[in-house]
C-alpha cells in the first residue's frame, strides 16, 4: 500500500511541476508559491487574486524591455 | 581507482559518437541514415556537457552552491522567484527557441548537410552554449540585469548606448526576415493563408472567454485553441478546392505584405490580453509540442538522407544563397550554433528565477544544446527530401523561371535528378498549386515534415495537411514574435527616442505609443516590403544581414564576458570566451565587409547598386524594375542595405574597443575589479 501511496505522490509531483513549466513557458509563475510566499513575508501588505495576478504577469511579459526569440 | 571507472560510460558515449561522426563525414556518394547524424549530434552534446560546461562551472566560473541568488535575495514570487531547475529549464528553453533554429539548417543545406551540421556542432559546444552559459552567470550575480546594463556598468556608458541602438537595428531586422519567410510561404496559398488568418479570430477567442467566461484558465483554453486551430487546418482544405473561396484567400506577396504590417500595427496596440497574450499560449504549446513530436518521429522513421552530404554549392554559386562557404555558412547558420539573440533572454526573466547558481549549467549550457538539437531535426528535415525538390522550392525565380518546366531543366543542369512532374506532384501532394520558389525555410521544412510525419501517421493521404499543419506551427510562432518584437520594439524605441525628446519617453501616452509603434513597424515593414519585390527573393539578400547582425550580438556578449573574466582575475580562464568571440568577429567583420563591397552584384550591395546605375545610365530597365523609378529605389536600397551592413561592422568595432581597454585596465589593477554582488549577499542596486 505504501509504494502506491508513494508513486501516486510521485505523479501528481510529475503532473505539478508539467503543470508549472507549461505556464511558466508563457509567463506565468506558481500562483500558491506567490500567495505562500506574501503570507510568510508580507503578512501585513494585500494579497492580488489569481486574476489580478495574471494580468500583473501579462503586463511584465508583453511589458518594456522584453525581446522576443530568434 | 573508482574516479577512472566514473569515466568509462562517457567513453563508450565518445567512441559511439566519433564512429557516427565518422560514418556521416566519410559518407561518399552512399545514401546513409539521418540516425547517424542524430547520434552524432546527441553523444557531442552529452560529452560537451558532462566534461567542457562542468570545467566552465567549477574552474572559470567557480560557481558557488551556497552563494544567494537574485531569487533568494529578491524572492517577490513575481520577478524573482527560486523555481526548480527543470520547470525553469522549460521556461528558458520555450524563450530561446524560435524561427531561428529552423530556418537557418534548411538554406545551409545548399551546400550539403555535412558542413551545416558540422558548425552546428562545433559552434554550440565552443561559442553558443558558452554564451549563454556566460550571460546567464554574469547576470545572475547582478542581480538579473540586462545585457545593455551589464555592458554600461563593465565596459562604460558610451559603448552601452552603442549596444542598445545595435540591438533595436538587430530587431528591426529579425522581424522583418521572419514577416518575409511567413509571406514567401502564403503567397499564392489559400490554404495557408486561410489557416494562418483564422488564428486571429481564434485568439480573440481566446482571449475573451479567459477574461470573461473562464478567468485565467490557460490550460483549458489552449486545448480549446488546439482543437480549433486543427479544425481550420481541415477547413483551409475546404476553402483551397472551393471555387468560390479559394480566389479570396489567394494573395500576391505584396498584398499579404501590406496585410501584415496593418496587423503587426494593430496587434501591437491592442491590449495584450485580447490577442496577444492567448497566441501566445497557443503558439509557445504549439511550438515546443511539435518539437517533442519531431524528435520522436524521426528516431522512429528514421529517414534516409537524400542530400549529397556536400554539394558542388560550396564554391560559393548557389542558389538559395550567396557567398562562400566562408565566411557565409557561419552566418547563415546563427540560431542552433550561437545566436546572439539569447544573450537578451539569458539576461532577461530566467537569471531572476535560478534556485541556486550549479543550476544555471544545466539550464544556460543545456537549454542551448537542446536549441542546437532543434537545429540538427531540421537540417535532417530539409535533407531527407529529393535535392530536386529542395532546390526547386528553395532557388529564385530569377533563376529558375516560373514554369516546372523550366525549374526542372535549371535543375538537372545542376546534376539534381528532377522532372516536371515530379514538381507538380509534390505541390498536389502538399495542397498547393506551385512549390517553385518558395525560399524561406519554411515550406521546405514542411515538405520534410510533412514527409515524416506521413510516414506513421496517414500516408500520402495526410501529407497535404502534415504540409499545412507544419506552416502554421511555424507562421504561427513568428507571428507571435512580431507582434511581440513590435512592442518591445517600440519600448526600446521610446527609451532611445527619449533622450532626445522627453515626452516620447512615456510609454502610457497613447501619442507617445502610436508614434513610436507606427515608426518600428514601418522601419521592419519597410524592409519586408524590399525583400518580397526583390527578384532573388529576398532572402537570398536579408537572410545574410540578420546573420550578420545575431551574430554580431553575440560577438558583443562574448567581448562582454571576457570583459568580466579579466576583471574577476581570472584571465588564464579567458580564453574560454575569447575564442569564439575571435572566431565571430572574424566571420562577421569579413562577410559584412563583403555585403557591402564585394565586386560580384549577387553578393555585395554597392557593386549591385553599380549594375543599377550603369544600367540607368544607358536607359536600360534591369528586373525587377518596371520604370526609371523603380531603377532609382533599387539603387537607394542598395546603399540603405550597404549603410546598414556597415552599421552594423561599426557597432562591433566600437564595442571591441571598448571592450580591450576594459580588460587592459582590469590587468593593470592588482585586485578584482568585476561589479558582482558581493557573496555576503549584501543587497545593492536594483530590486526590492
Amino acid at each position: 500500500m505504501g509504494n502506491m501511496s508513494s508513486m501516486r505522490s510521485n505523479l501528481s509531483r510529475f503532473r505539478g511541476l508539467f503543470e508549472q513549466t507549461a505556464k511558466l513557458m508563457v509567463g506565468v509563475p506558481d500562483y500558491d508559491t506567490y500567495v505562500a510566499h506574501m503570507q510568510d513575508r508580507h503578512p501585513d501588505k494585500p494579497v492580488m487574486s489569481y486574476s489580478e495576478f495574471l494580468d500583473n504577469r501579462m503586463g511584465a511579459r508583453y511589458g518594456a524591455g522584453k525581446a522576443g526569440c530568434c | 581507482m573508482s574516479r577512472i571507472v566514473n569515466h568509462v560510460p562517457w567513453l563508450i558515449v565518445a567512441v559511439l559518437g566519433a564512429v557516427s561522426l565518422g560514418t556521416v563525414a566519410l559518407a561518399r556518394g552512399e545514401t546513409i541514415n539521418a540516425l547517424w547524424v542524430v547520434v552524432a549530434a546527441v553523444c557531442t552534446y552529452l560529452i560537451s556537457y558532462r566534461y567542457y560546461s562542468l570545467f566552465i562551472a567549477n574552474r572559470v566560473m567557480r560557481l558557488d552552491p551556497n552563494r544567494p541568488t537574485p531569487a533568494a535575495r529578491h524572492n517577490d514570487g513575481l520577478d524573482y522567484v527560486p523555481t526548480n531547475q527543470y520547470v525553469l529549464f522549460g521556461h528558458h528553453f520555450a524563450a530561446i527557441a524560435g524561427a531561428g533554429p529552423l530556418v537557418g539548417p534548411v538554406l545551409a543545406a545548399q551546400m550539403g548537410y555535412l558542413p551545416g551540421m558540422l558548425w552546428i556542432l562545433a559552434g554550440v559546444v565552443i561559442a553558443g552554449a558558452v554564451q549563454d552559459f556566460m550571460v546567464l552567470f554574469i547576470s545572475m550575480r547582478r542581480d538579473g540585469r540586462s545585457l545593455g546594463e551589464l555592458i554600461k556598468s563593465e565596459l562604460g556608458e558610451i559603448p552601452g548606448v552603442i549596444a542598445l541602438f545595435g540591438t533595436f537595428m538587430i530587431m528591426v531586422i529579425i522581424l522583418a526576415v521572419l514577416a518575409l519567410v511567413v509571406v514567401k510561404a502564403l503567397t499564392n496559398s489559400p490554404w495557408g493563408f486561410f489557416t494562418v488568418a483564422a488564428t486571429v479570430p481564434i485568439a480573440l477567442f481566446m482571449g475573451v472567454y479567459m477574461r470573461f467566461i473562464r478567468p485565467g484558465r490557460i490550460g483549458e483554453i489552449s486545448v480549446i485553441g488546439f482543437v480549433l486551430l486543427i479544425g481550420s487546418i481541415l477547413m483551409g482544405g475546404q476553402v483551397a478546392q472551393s471555387e468560390t473561396l479559394a480566389p479570396l484567400f489567394t494573395l500576391t506577396g505584396i498584398q499579404i505584405t501590406w496585410i501584415l504590417i496593418g496587423y503587426g500595427f494593430v496587434a501591437s496596440v491592442l491590449p495584450v490580453w485580447l490577442l496577444l497574450a492567448p497566441r501566445d499560449y497557443l503558439s509557445t504549446f504549439l511550438k515546443v509540442g511539435t518539437i517533442v513530436v519531431l524528435a520522436l518521429c524521426i528516431l522512429l522513421v528514421a529517414p534516409p538522407l537524400k542530400m549529397p552530404s556536400v554539394t558542388r554549392f560550396i564554391d560559393g554559386t548557389g542558389p538559395v544563397w550567396s557567398g562562400s562557404l566562408f565566411p557565409f555558412l557561419f552566418i547563415t547558420i546563427a540560431c542552433g550554433a550561437v545566436s546572439g539573440f539569447h544573450a537578451l533572454i539569458s539576461s532577461g526573466t530566467t537569471p531572476k528565477m535560478v534556485e541556486n547558481e550549479v543550476q544555471a549549467r544545466f539550464i544556460g549550457y543545456g537549454g542551448m544544446l537542446t536549441e542546437s538539437f532543434v537545429a540538427i531535426m531540421a537540417l535532417v528535415a530539409a535533407s531527407c527530401i529529393e535535392p530536386g525538390v529542395y532546390f526547386a522550392m528553395n532557388s529564385p525565380p530569377a533563376v529558375l523561371g516560373t514554369t516546372a518546366e523550366a525549374a526542372a531543366q535549371v535543375i538537372n543542369n545542376w546534376g539534381f535528378v528532377i522532372t516536371p512532374e515530379m514538381i507538380h506532384q509534390m505541390a498536389t501532394d502538399v495542397g498547393e498549386v506551385s512549390i517553385l520558389s518558395r525560399a524561406g525555410g519554411a515550406p521546405t521544412l514542411a515538405v520534410g515534415m510533412a514527409h515524416i510525419f506521413s510516414e506513421l501517421f496517414g500516408g500520402k493521404a495526410m501529407m497535404a495537411f502534415w504540409y499545412h499543419f507544419a506552416i502554421l506551427f511555424e507562421a504561427l510562432f513568428i507571428l507571435t514574435a512580431v507582434d511581440a518584437g513590435t512592442r518591445a520594439g517600440r519600448f526600446m524605441l521610446q527609451d532611445l527616442l527619449g533622450v532626445f525628446f522627453k515626452p516620447l519617453q512615456q510609454t502610457a501616452s497613447w501619442a507617445g505609443n502610436l508614434i513610436a509603434t507606427a515608426l518600428c513597424v514601418a522601419a521592419w515593414g519597410y524592409i519586408l516590403y524590399q525583400g518580397v519585390v526583390d527578384p532573388l527573393g529576398g532572402i537570398n539578400t536579408f537572410w545574410p544581414l540578420f546573420g550578420i547582425s545575431n551574430q554580431m550580438l553575440a560577438g558583443i556578449a562574448l567581448i562582454l564576458a571576457t570583459v568580466v573574466l579579466f576583471k574577476m582575475k581570472r584571465e588564464r580562464y579567458a580564453w574560454v570566451t575569447m575564442v569564439p568571440a575571435v572566431w565571430l568577429l572574424i566571420c562577421t567583420l569579413t562577410a559584412g565587409v563583403q555585403k557591402v563591397f564585394h565586386a560580384n552584384p549577387t553578393v555585395g550591395f554597392l557593386a549591385h547598386a553599380e549594375r543599377f546605375s550603369a544600367a540607368a545610365a544607358e536607359g536600360k530597365l534591369l528586373a525587377p524594375a518596371t520604370s526609371m523609378e523603380q531603377m532609382r529605389q533599387v539603387i537607394f536600397n542598395d546603399y540603405l542595405d550597404a549603410a546598414l551592413a556597415s552599421l552594423f561592422v561599426l557597432v562591433v568595432l566600437a564595442v571591441l574597443f571598448f571592450g580591450i581597454r576594459s580588460c587592459l585596465l582590469a590587468l593593470r589593477s592588482d585586485r578584482p575589479t568585476a561589479r558582482e554582488i558581493p557573496a555576503s549577499g549584501v543587497t545593492a542596486g536594483a530590486g526590492d
